[in-house]
């Protein structure tokens, strides 16, 4: 055990690893209800990796937020619970409960540069199905569409080849199948 | 049929259409306009505070002691921030209030207007849920949604923040009728299923323990009868925490009195010792688990909860249940009917041996005086004497509320009001003013402590104008006496800044205020100064002058399980655990 401090508090040694888990929350698009979701993983510590949020509905005003986020099985199954307990929230699914869901990202990357390097990047480019978006002499901008790894691999090797600036969507998800969520 | 109102005359109207009779409020710049209609309607009698803090404390008094939410009416600003503390303790405390914010008018939102402040923004945290409510037309309908809120579920605190130009706007006004929310549906009844797997587990169990919390009290009358009911029905031994305490009986012989860090030890070795504990409406709290990872390493456990982020927070249980606690115990009851469930006599008779045991080091004992008054002794001598009336009690925060919650025996709900969860000193007086809003004729008393009363001490004058005889106990120890014990059994005795150097005679400041002051300083007169307290009918500042250096015991120190619990010297051998002489 570890040595407790002098307080009323103890201390908790966690050594259940973290999980990686995407939620979707279905929400009335209603003012404020972004900080109320943002605040409650601000005020009770939960991580955000990621976040995303789009109205999808625009006539019963519903948005969907994509929340990417990690901690121990406990942790996770409480943010749910969390969730579901502010007042605007219609639904939160777990999506990566049964069979993973599909994660989307984009990315618009600037990579400036001439001669070799511009060579190589356009030809990374192609093997990643980057679409090139705007170029000039010395530049381009590729728009660049997949999983969260496989945007951070493009960026890796834009890095070596002049990358300026990097601009991400953040996931979006859905379930697999027929299914609404 | 939709009516023609102003916003200020649909807040007046909304609170009369939900009941509405009392409210505590302050008036202010931003909130005239409600204020001019309250004024010339008669259905609602308001209540001047002195600090916005006391208004939502009087709410919640009011709240907890009637079962009906308590309503708040304060200004833009630092109306709004005063009310902070009182929400945020609402919140902890699953208290429903409704409080009402005037804000500056809609377009000098975000401009630094005088008295502006973001209040939805500073509440969003400490509420149930809050509006700002920007156009007249949703302003019936969110004033019906935050009642609805606020009441149903778990209990909590909502905020309506309603612009100046908003009060003074012209809309229809719709009434109360079939509230209903897209989003908010709390869930009431239990999942049957599981109910009847935990009356399976309730039959087969041999050291069982009902462990029951504020959510019976919550739940309402209800629940406490049919707790009382199928404990009885059981036999099994039951516990509860603060929040809890009334909900069963403390003269019945199956209560072992309050658990946690300041509980009975028989109550704390009975949850470290069971094999079924029963969970209804209560959190697993920190204070009430100590140590996590020994908390009652042995046992299954049920989890009877309104709100499923409640199951499986603190502790891992074996069957969580969602649902009100009434509804949830009437099934338990009507099924462990239908199954003819006999408890596991024996076993059961065994169990209650090891309690009386545990019972029989009588954890409560104290080393009384003839010179100095013991706090403990002071709280027993006013239960003796108050016990046979209509009485309420509020307390502060820290050992004179320990003591309240330990001494002071409590056999119906909604008599005990405390400030649990966010531990607030300075609750306890306004709160007295509220309840005895609620009930003129009851005797309503704060037992409290020098340093916490005087942090809302002002509203001893609300108590004066409202000619409310609330009588304020006061065990003054001239010192902040937890932080003081803490101090002496965790940091060395290094007593830093928890000795109150300048103190105020309190029977003058009570007749200052137009109050009645009396002092005791010695056991021998404490009875008569009692009863002389209760005589008055007017609002009273009792100085009990109390032994200094008593300590609140039971306690689980830092860092130890229920089983490692600290004794006072004159309860049963051994007087000091090994644990807790390395604190000493």
């Amino acid at each position: 055990m570890t040595e407790q401090p002098k307080s009323a508090y103890f201390l908790v040694d966690t050594k259940t690893a973290s999980v990686r888990k995407t939620f979707a929350v279905l929400v009335d698009n209603e003012a404020g209800v972004l900080a109320r979701v943002i605040g409650l993983f601000a005020g009770r510590g939960y991580n955000i990796e990621s976040l995303t949020v789009a109205e999808v509905d625009h006539l019963d005003h519903t948005s969907r937020i994509t929340i990417v986020t990690s901690g121990t099985p406990e942790v996770l199954e409480q943010i749910k619970h969390q969730l579901e307990r502010l007042i605007p929230v219609h639904k939160v699914i777990d999506l990566t409960e049964e069979t993973p869901g599909i994660e989307r990202e984009m990315a618009l990357v600037k990579v400036s540069g001439q001669g070799e390097k511009r060579v190589e990047a356009m030809r990374l480019s192609e093997v990643f199905r980057a679409r090139v978006i705007d170029t000039t002499h010395a530049s381009f901008v590729f728009e660049v569409t997949g999983n969260q790894q496989k945007i951070d691999a493009f960026v890796d090797l834009m890095k070596p080849l002049g990358l300026v600036e990097v601009s991400r969507t953040g996931v979006v998800a859905i379930t697999r199948g027929a299914e609404a969520m | 049929m939709a009516q023609e109102l102003t916003g200020a005359e649909m807040v007046i109207r909304a609170l009369k259409d939900h009941g509405v009779r009392h409210i505590f409020g302050y008036p202010g710049g931003a909130v005239l306009p409600i204020y001019d209609a309250l004024f010339q309607d008669d259905g609602i009698e308001h209540v001047l505070v002195r600090h916005e803090q006391g208004a939502t404390h009087a709410a919640e008094g009011y709240a907890r002691s009637t079962g009906k939410p308590g309503v708040v009416l304060v200004t833009s600003g630092p109306g709004a921030t005063n009310a902070v503390t009182g929400l945020t303790d609402a919140l902890m405390d699953s208290i429903p209030l409704v409080c009402i914010t005037g804000q500056v008018p809609t377009h000098l939102i975000g401009n630094d207007a005088f008295q502006e402040a973001d209040t939805v923004g500073i509440t969003r945290p400490c509420t149930k849920h809050n509006w700002l409510v920007r156009d007249i037309r949703d302003l019936p309908r969110v004033l019906h949604e935050a009642f609805y809120i606020a009441t149903t579920g778990r209990p909590g605190p909502v905020v309506v923040d309603i612009p100046k130009d908003v009060q003074f706007k012209r809309g229809p006004y719709v009434g109360p009728s079939n509230i209903k929310h897209k989003t908010y549906q709390p869930r009431i009844k239990g999942d049957l299923k599981k109910i009847e797997q935990a009356v399976e587990m309730i039959a087969q169990a041999k050291r069982p323990i009902f462990y029951t919390g504020g959510g019976i009290i919550n739940s309402g009358l209800l629940a406490s009868q049919l707790l009382r009911e199928f404990v009885r029905s059981t036999g099994f031994p039951i516990t509860s925490t603060l929040m809890g305490l009334g909900a069963y009986p403390a003269s019945d012989r199956q209560w072992l009195g309050m658990l946690g860090m300041h509980g009975t030890y028989e109550a704390n070795m009975a949850m470290h010792g069971c094999d079924l504990m029963i969970a209804i409406g209560s959190r697993f709290d920190d204070r009430v688990t100590g140590r996590l990872d020994a908390f009652s390493p042995n046992s299954r456990k049920i989890h009877i909860d309104i709100d499923a982020s409640s199951i499986n927070k603190n502790v891992r249980v074996d069957l969580g249940i969602v649902g009100d606690a009434a509804h949830v115990l009437e099934d338990m009851i009507r099924l462990s009917k239908a199954k003819l469930l006999k408890a596991n006599g024996a076993a059961i008779k065994a169990w209650w041996m090891q309690i009386d045991g545990w019972r029989a080091r009588n954890c409560l004992a104290y080393t009384n005086s003839k010179d100095v008054i013991k706090p403990q002794y002071a709280v027993e001598r006013l239960y003796e004497l108050t016990r046979g009336r209509k009485t309420y009690i509020s307390t502060e925060v820290g050992q004179h509320q320990m003591w309240a919650a330990q001494f002071y025996k409590f056999e119906e709900p909604h008599h005990w009001m405390t400030s649990g969860g966010l531990g607030t000193m300075g609750y306890g007086l306004p709160a007295a003013v509220g309840i005895q809003v609620a009930h003129p004729d009851a005797l309503v008393v704060d037992i409290a402590g020098e340093a916490s009363v005087q942090m809302t001490m002002q509203e001893i004058s609300t108590a004066v104008q409202y000619e409310l005889p609330i009588k304020i106990f006061i065990l003054n120890n001239k010192y902040m006496g937890m932080v003081r014990q803490w101090q002496q059994l965790l940091h060395g005795g290094r007593y830093s800044h928890s000795y109150s150097e300048a103190l105020p005679d309190f029977v003058k400041l009570a007749e200052a205020y137009g109050a009645v002051g009396i002092r005791a300083t010695s056991p021998g007169e404490l009875d008569a100064k009692i009863k002389e307290m209760i005589d008055v009918k007017r609002p009273v500042l009792f100085d009990c002058v109390v032994d200094q250096f008593e300590n609140c015991y039971p306690m689980i120190p830092s860092g130890a399980a229920h089983n490692e619990m600290i004794l006072g010297d004159a309860a049963g051998e051994p007087a000091v655990s090994e644990a807790g002489k390395v604190l000493v």
